[in-house]
Parts: C-alpha cells; structure tokens; sequence
C-alpha cells in the first residue's frame, strides 16, 4: 500500500459537555487515494475534515501529517496548512482581490514564489476550469459554481500534497454543481491525494477510492465504493443509502 | 435691491481673517481626525476581544461620549482642569483633547462593528491557505474592514469639523467666530454684514467638506 500522508488515530472532539462531536476516530489517508466522507447531518464528517486542517482542536487523539502532528497551536502549522489545502462549501473567496489576485496571493504572500511564475501557473489552472477569461472579475461577479472553481484553484496553486473538499457543492444551485464535480472528477483522475465530504452519493460512487461513512462521530462502515454501495454490512449503513432512493408512487385506489 | 454688502468681506483683511479662522477650523479637527483614526482602530479592535474587563471599560467611555454633548466635555476640560487640577491648558489643545476623546470613542465603534461583519469563513479560508496572524490580519481583514469603514468614518469625520464650531465657546477664534467679531466690529457701517459674512462661512465649511464627501463617494464607487 502507498505511503500515508495523513494519519488520524483515536481523536476525540467534544464540546464542553454532552455527547462527543467525534468519538475515537481513526482513519488513514494513503499518497494518491480518493477518500469519500459520507454520512448524516451533524455527524461529524465536517468537523472531522476541519480537525485534518487544524481549523478544530481536539480534545484526545492526535493527527499526523507524514509524521508531524497536525495541532492548531503547532509551531509550524502555516507550513502544514501549505501541504493541505481546504475547499470550503461557502467558497470565502476574498472579495477585495480579482479572481486572479484571489489565486495568486497566498502563492507569492506565504511561499515567497516569483510573481510571474505564480501568475503564469494560476492562469493556466484558471484556463482548466474554464476561467481564465475572467481572471481580472472580481468574486460578486461570478456565479456560485464559478466561484467554487476559483476556490479550488487558490487551493491548488499552493502546491498541496492533500486537499480537503467540504461539502463543496451543497450550496450550489443543481446546474452548478455538475460543473464543480467535474473539475474534482478530473482532479482525482490526475492521481491527486483528496478527502471529499459529500452528499452527492452518485459522485461518491464515480470518484471515491474507499468510502467511508460517519454516524455519531464513529466510523460505522469502510469499504471500496462497491462494497459499500452494493453490498453495505451494517444495517445503519442500508438504513443511510434507503434515504437517497424514491420507490415510485403508487396511487392509491380511490 | 438694497445692497448685499458684500464688500464688507474685502474691507480691510476681513477675508485673510476669515480664512485664518477657517485653517483654526481645520487644524483642529483634522489634528482630532488624525489621532482618533489611529487610536479608533486600537479601541476597535479591543472593543472586538472577549476580555469582560476591557469590554465593560470601552463600553463605560463609550456611552460617556454619546451621552455627553460635545460642549459640556469642551468645558470639563478647559475651565474643569484649571480649576481642579490648577493647569491652565491652551483652549486649541483643549479642543483637540475633547474632539480626540470623541473621535476615538465613536471611530473605535465604528471599526468594532466593521470588524466583527467580517465573515469567521474569511479567517478560516486564509489560515487554511498557510497564511499566519500578521499576513491574515494585513493582507485579507484590514482591507476589507477600511472599506465598510469608509461610509461612516466620513460622516463623522465631516461632523467632526462641523462641530468645531463650539469650539468658539472656550474662547478659540476659529472661522466663525472671526466672522462675529467681524460682523461686530462693521454694525455701524454694514448693518447688513450678518447675511453676507455668515453666508462666507457657510461657503468655507462646505469647500472644506465637500472634497471629503467627494473622496468618500469615489472610493466606494472603486471598491464595490
């Protein structure tokens, strides 16, 4: 198996009293593996992304990356935030920058990389999703599905050897949200390392290398988006998968 | 048509005067302007800590400059301190003190507000981009703050001359008070002096805060 390049083991995250938002969780991510969240609302699956990032403490456990762990008050955590990008569902492009500026700022502010350069490779990922020409706009410009494309290309343009997806879609209108998929589609096909939280069960299906799914802040099931989709184990599993389908409405005999 | 008597503006150096006082005007609020811009963006960004101390004290100062009328403060402090404390402090630098005083209470509010308008997803977004405090802070909140700043801050900047006018009150002889003391001094010649002097001022006041407004409108226009 490929190296790990996050590994979290055993967290626990709580809010002061009550049960736990995330209950000894463990889970590990694997150099070019798609991992899928999935799960109900408010199980933790977005909290558990955010812990990845050092966005939420912890309370036990611990988070590495490639042997160094992943804590907010880590000394050197802007230089592993730069090694894990974040999409967040809000996009939170920053809205006094052009979508170009958006892009290249934290490339040149934080890495310290030749402006030109920087500028020449964030239009050339602009261009893939089909947004260059809109490089000097600003962010209350674009639609929802743009701006999320613009936010994946910030992340992108740092370099990062893992990118967590936040519900990236589910602010989304359903025409835009195809467009966004798609450039995440085309992301993993690249042999990109990625963490997706999503509702998109379709999706899920197509990208994810393993599934994972998320009930009251335990992993309840893992399996390869077969497995899981088809054949799941776990009642609570099947219970989850039943929500996504419709069986056809049969009219009642008057 | 009786005679305006606008030659009464030219007797003399009435005019020179008048614009003397204009400049006492505007050295005193824009000296204010300046100190309560810088000390207002302090304030703020203390008012925005969960400190219950300083929260409690920033509130405290706040509604004593709200409540207390600019002229009242202008008193306390120039007749106040004298007899009190026994220093004699110079009536322009009293002014100064008090508009100071009220400048960064209502400045500091100001970029209270603005500060906490901004989104928590705009921290989170550059911190998960590596940037560090400073670089956040600089680079992504400080600008975005000075831009939802700039409707208000202008209006008080603007109110902030405007009220200099009571500075006369203490005995400064600032723009409108060199008009009574013109209007005063022509009562035999130009008993109509009043209209056209006052009228002057009126003028200085607005050249001296249209550009502002002017400036206040351009950047917004630029910015959104």
């Amino acid at each position: 198996m490929a190296e790990t390049i996050l590994e979290v083991s055993h967290i626990t995250k709580q809010y002061k009293e009550g049960q736990p938002v995330l209950d000894d969780l463990s889970l590990e991510v694997h150099k070019g593996e798609v991992v899928v969240i999935v799960g109900p609302s408010g199980c933790g699956k977005s909290t558990l992304l955010r812990t990845m990032n050092a966005l939420e403490p912890i309370q036990k456990g611990k988070i590495t990356y490639r042997g160094q762990e992943v804590r907010p008050d880590a000394k050197n955590i802007t230089e592993l935030r730069q090694k894990i990008g974040m999409v967040f569902q809000s996009y939170d492009l920053f809205p006094h920058k052009t979508i170009l500026e958006n892009v290249t700022l934290a490339p040149v502010l934080v890495q310290k990389r030749n402006k030109a350069e920087v500028e020449e490779e964030a239009l050339k990922l602009l261009d893939r999703v089909n947004l260059a020409d809109r490089k000097d706009d600003y962010p209350r410009q674009l639609s929802g599905g743009q701006k999320q494309r613009v936010a994946i290309c910030r992340a992108l343009a740092m370099h990062p050897e893992v990118m967590l997806f936040d519900e990236v879609t589910a602010a989304l209108d359903p025409e835009m949200v195809r467009e966004v998929l798609d450039v995440m589609l085309e992301l993993a096909k690249q042999g990109n390392t990625m963490v997706i939280v999503t509702h998109e069960m379709a999706f899920a299906k197509a990208v994810a290398d393993r599934v994972v799914f998320i009930d009251q802040g335990k992993i309840v099931e893992e399996g390869s988006p077969i497995d899981f989709f088809e054949h799941p184990k776990m009642d609570r599993t099947q219970k989850f998968l039943n929500t996504f389908s419709f069986n056809k409405v049969e009219k009642e005999a008057e | 048509m009786r005679d305006l008597g606008i030659d009464i503006l030219f007797k003399g150096v009435n005019f020179q005067r008048l614009l003397e006082g204009l400049w006492v005007s505007m050295r005193i609020s824009l000296i204010s302007v300046a100190i309560s811009i810088v000390l207002g963006l302090l304030i703020g960004a203390l008012m925005t800590l969960k400190n219950p101390v300083i929260k409690v004290i920033t509130r405290i100062y706040l509604e004593i400059v709200r409540i207390m009328p600019q002229l009242v403060l202008l008193f306390i402090v120039f007749f106040g301190t004298t007899r009190v404390l026994g220093i004699n402090i110079d009536a322009e630098y009293a002014s100064i003190i008090v508009f100071s005083f009220w400048g960064t209470a209502e400045m500091g509010d100001l970029v209270r507000s603005a500060l906490i308008s901004i989104p928590r997803h705009q921290y989170e977004s550059a911190a998960a981009l590596g940037m560090n405090q400073r670089q956040t802070f600089t680079k992504i909140i400080l600008p975005q703050t000075l831009r939802r700043l700039i409707p208000n801050s202008i209006n008080l900047i603007t109110r902030m001359i405007k009220t200099t006018s009571l500075v006369m009150m203490i005995g400064v002889v600032e723009v409108l008070k060199v008009g009574q003391q013109i209007i005063e001094a022509n009562r035999t010649t130009d008993p109509n002096g009043a209209f056209v002097v006052y009228g002057a001022v009126f003028i200085l006041y607005f050249i001296a805060c249209w550009p502002i407004s002017m400036l206040a409108r351009y950047l917004e226009k630029r910015w959104n």
